[in-house]
């Protein structure tokens, strides 16, 4: 019962100071979940870590849903140490022009979370210090974990279906 | 009664005070039972090549006593485990870094062909890469299953030419690898 007395305090300040900028708010498992939209984004990821003491970005990552208008979610997941809250803030961006100002200007940690959501799903971090790939190598040439590119590795040829008489 | 073995001398012309053979058979024989492995570990097969090493198995029976963790005076490298493509130009590095004569061993099943990691991160074979002599099947193999692999390296060593590195069909091999 706790938790979600903390939560809808949490959701009453957020509506108090973003209003009709944070939407579809949720409480999945017991955590807080909202969208909110990219030009406000910094200030709600600061007014959370400075007001609300969500003092740790646990991560940053993507989801890809094709051919919706706005087809890439970027997802935070912040963490309160002290009231040991969780919440989660997805932002739907344009597949097309997939950009997102940065976190770094508020946690030095999201450098190399913001290098791996770039690396797998192409998404362009404005304002990073250093916008490289980090798990894949350089000449890869896509950002493989969108749908439109197999996992499987194409170079392989001893699981080609001829192989199984398919 | 010592309980030493000593390997056999290889084929030759024998009589009263000498003995007469040919020198590769000599080197191969110095070079087969005095290999340094380069330990080249990633993943599981690391751990089995750890017990390969241990007092049970002791792959210092085999002469190979001393593990190189460097490129220098190492002329086996032993891959074990995964290898990621992000790595790939690293392995090749340590293979053009040791001098010749080399030979290579591939343990398992990612490091021979991607194992079951058929993705697009995941460098599908080792030969892809470097050229192999030896490869050991299984995921992991046991370690028994790498004291064969090292014996057919060494029965490789043994028996091919002191001059391998000289030959045109090795010459083009390396140079499919863009190896000079």
């Amino acid at each position: 019962m706790e938790e979600t007395t903390l939560n809808n305090d949490i959701h009453v300040k957020l509506t108090e100071k973003f209003g009709e900028k944070v939407t579809a708010i949720s409480e999945p498992y017991g955590l807080l979940t909202f969208v909110t939209y990219k030009d406000v984004i910094i200030n709600v990821l600061s007014f959370l870590k400075n007001d609300l003491s969500f003092n740790f970005l646990t991560d940053i990552t993507a989801v890809h849903y094709p051919g919706k208008d706005h087809g890439i979610a970027v997802v935070y997941h912040l963490h309160n140490m002290v009231g040991k809250v969780r919440i989660r803030i997805k932002v739907f961006i344009s597949e097309q022009n997939p950009t997102i100002p940065t976190a770094t200007t508020i946690w030095k940690g999201a450098n190399w979370m913001e290098r791996e959501t770039y690396d797998l799903f192409g998404v362009k971090f404005e304002g990073h210090p250093d916008l490289r790939r980090i798990l894949n190598m350089d000449d890869l040439g896509v950002h493989p974990m969108l749908k439109q590119y197999p996992l499987e590795d194409p170079n392989r040829v001893d699981k080609k279906d001829e192989f199984f008489g398919r | 009664m010592s309980e030493i073995n000593i390997v056999d001398a290889p084929p030759g012309i024998e009589g009263s005070g000498f003995f007469a053979t040919s020198f590769d058979k000599v080197i191969g024989l110095a070079r087969s039972n005095s290999l340094w492995p380069l330990p080249f570990a990633t993943s599981c097969c690391g751990i089995e090549f750890m017990a390969t090493m241990g007092s049970h198995y002791d792959l210092g029976r085999f002469g190979a006593e001393r593990l190189s963790f460097s490129p220098r005076q190492a002329d086996v490298l032993m891959v074990m485990g995964t290898i990621a493509k992000k790595m790939a130009p690293v392995l090749k590095q340590v293979y053009i870094q040791m001098a010749e004569p080399r030979w290579v061993m591939a343990v398992g099943a990612c490091a021979s062909s991607g194992g079951i990691f058929d993705t697009y991160s995941v460098l599908q074979g080792i030969d892809e890469v470097i050229p192999v002599d030896v490869y050991v099947p299984g995921c992991p193999p046991r370690p028994e299953a790498i004291l064969d692999g090292f014996q057919r390296i060494q029965d490789l060593v043994k028996s091919e030419s002191g001059r391998r590195r000289n030959s045109d069909y090795y010459k083009e091999l390396l140079g499919q690898y863009g190896i000079k």
